[in-house]
């Protein structure tokens, strides 16, 4: 994936000086500098590299982070999706799609998971198994799955240097006093490769599993706290747990009431103001593909090709 | 390692903030199960001494050793950060006398006592639970309010939670920094008899911080006094304040109001 120093040319009328951006709009000093700050953080698995995190076009909140972690790995025969929630038509993922398609020139975009080579994602992992080839960014708030349990971001540090995570069980030993299971449902806290406790971004339990010895990369970028971290390929990722309340992920009782998907994360969707809800699958690229594979659930538009 | 050789041994501790003096060349040796009070006014330099010898404060001078579990005498200058912190959670405790210091306030009572559990690896939420109502008890806490956090327990309750917290990995070594102050009379009563007989029947090392010299009677077996950020007399208990030699000593007896 290297990324080659190339301008984007406007057409200048009436001798408007032409904006022109370098490709992926970071300049390739910006882009050397979050590289290495790449390179760091699969080296060690987990921990949280600082990196000089820039202004971006955008508000903070909106993927500053998976922004600045994307421009720097795109090369031109990239092929890029960008996830919002698990789909691809949500605003978050229809503007950063634009921004690299006006600012990336040449880089094809896609919503087909098994198409990209670079997925930009907030708060899903793709139903689909990941493949080696691909590189999966994570947008992310807040990396420090200690903050809200030690304000004190010197005292964090120490605390992961010393691998000192006894606060986090603290933590879900509250969740089950509180309401009999461990409640945490997102960003829930996952050691990895048996050394930092790492917050895999506000993605649901449910796609944690899938974190563990993907073969694809995962990288993290958190703009506004200027931190990257990585899991690297075929990483044991596991969440933290007690022996007796041990992790589980969410079950679903119907299955997706368009594509019938069942082991799939739903959405609920409500119809009406009587109740009327459904669940769909919050993966729009997998459900589309299910249903163009002829797969009905029993509120889609075709029963009668039910399978 | 035979149980007369001291549990920790302190040598000319000395404490500079900046030009001012926090405490000068104090000594001191404790042995297991003994409890030493250090006393005197405000600013002599007690909370110093215990801040050097628990490790919160770093010396200008002197040394302190402790005979770690294993028999062996340390050095804890020479200790890593991570062994400090561990023996800090295991071997040692430290009552505050603000025990929203001690505690997680946004923590449940059971939570509070667990930490330290969890902190060394217990990975059991029955067993950690079951620990916790048990010290809960010990320390006369309704097992019923493990679950409510500190902010909804009184001041005394508050204190009695934080032993129970600091006393859960079994610690050979507590100590205590006026750990009744601010309490009304008859909770302190209840709270001194509670330390003194987790004391006893633990065989607890303890160094207690007080102002108040009948704390001190009550509790300890060897007394400091400190004027100035030195010690200027120090002997048994009922010696020292029987039978006060230092005139300063003499002055903070006779000024204790006769109830």
């Amino acid at each position: 994936m290297t990324a080659l120093e190339q301008t984007q040319t406007a057409s200048t009328s009436a001798g408007m000086p032409a904006i022109t951006y370098n490709f992926a709009y970071l300049d390739e000093q910006t882009k050397r500098m979050i590289r290495r700050a790449i390179l760091k953080a699969i080296a060690i698995p987990g921990y949280q590299v600082p990196f000089a995190s820039r202004e971006m076009p955008m508000p903070y909140g909106w993927g500053t982070g998976g922004v600045q972690v994307t421009a720097a790995i795109l090369g031109m025969d990239d092929v890029l999706k960008v996830i919002d929630q698990g789909s691809d038509d949500t605003t978050n993922a229809v503007a950063i799609r634009g921004f690299f398609e006006t600012t990336a020139p040449g880089v094809a975009t896609t919503t087909r998971t098994q198409d990209a080579t670079v997925i930009q994602t907030r708060h899903r992992v793709p139903e689909q198994q990941l493949q080696a080839h691909q590189v999966l960014v994570y947008q992310v708030p807040i990396p420090e799955p200690l903050r809200f349990l030690e304000p004190r971001e010197t005292e964090t540090r120490k605390l992961h240097a010393l691998a000192d995570y006894g606060l986090m069980h603290v933590k879900l030993y509250e969740d089950i006093a509180r309401h009999g299971h461990i409640a945490t449902t997102y960003a829930y806290p996952v050691e990895v490769d048996g050394r930092y406790v790492m917050d895999p971004s506000p993605i649901p339990k449910f796609d944690n599993p899938k974190m563990d010895d993907s073969p694809a990369l995962q990288l993290f970028g958190a703009g506004r706290e200027k931190r990257i971290y990585a899991i690297p390929p075929h990483t044991r990722v596991v969440p933290l747990d007690f022996e007796d309340h041990p992790f589980k992920v969410q079950h679903f009782a119907k299955p997706c009431a368009l594509c019938a998907a069942t082991g799939v994360y739903l959405d609920e969707v409500i119809l009406d103001d009587r109740g009327g809800r459904m669940f769909v699958c919050s993966d729009t690229d997998y459900c589309n593909t299910r249903q163009a594979e002829g797969h009905r659930g029993e509120m889609s538009a075709l029963p009668e090709a039910a399978e | 390692m035979t149980d007369d050789a001291p549990l920790l041994v302190a040598e000319g501790l000395t404490r500079y903030y900046g030009a001012r003096l926090g405490c000068r060349d104090v000594s001191l040796t404790l042995h297991a199960g003994e409890v030493l009070a250090i006393v005197g006014e405000s600013g002599s330099g007690k909370s110093t001494l215990l801040g050097l010898l628990s490790t919160e404060l770093e010396p200008s001078a002197g040394a302190i050793h402790y005979r770690m579990r294993d028999g062996e005498m340390r050095d804890l200058s020479a200790l890593t950060e991570g062994e400090r912190r561990l023996l800090l959670r295991t071997d040692w405790g430290f009552v505050r006398q603000h025990a929203e210091k001690g505690l997680r306030m946004a923590v449940s009572a059971g939570g509070n006592v667990g930490e330290r559990l969890m902190a060394v690896g217990w990975r059991n939420y029955a067993g950690i639970r079951n620990e916790a109502i048990d010290w809960l008890s010990r320390v006369e806490i309704q097992p019923d309010r493990i679950d409510d956090d500190p902010r909804a327990f009184s001041g005394g309750m508050r204190q009695r939670l934080q032993i129970a917290r600091n006393l859960v990995t079994k610690p050979r070594l507590v100590f205590m920094d006026e750990p009744t102050g601010g309490l009304d009379v008859s909770v302190q009563a209840r709270l001194l008899d509670l330390i003194r007989s987790l004391v006893a029947d633990l065989g607890l090392a303890v160094i207690i911080v007080t102002h108040d010299l009948a704390v001190a009677r009550l509790l300890s077996h060897r007394i400091m006094v400190m004027k100035e950020g030195r010690v200027i007399e120090e002997g048994l208990t009922d010696q020292v304040l029987d039978d006060p030699r230092e005139p300063y000593t003499q002055l903070l007896v006779s000024s204790v109001l006769a109830a």
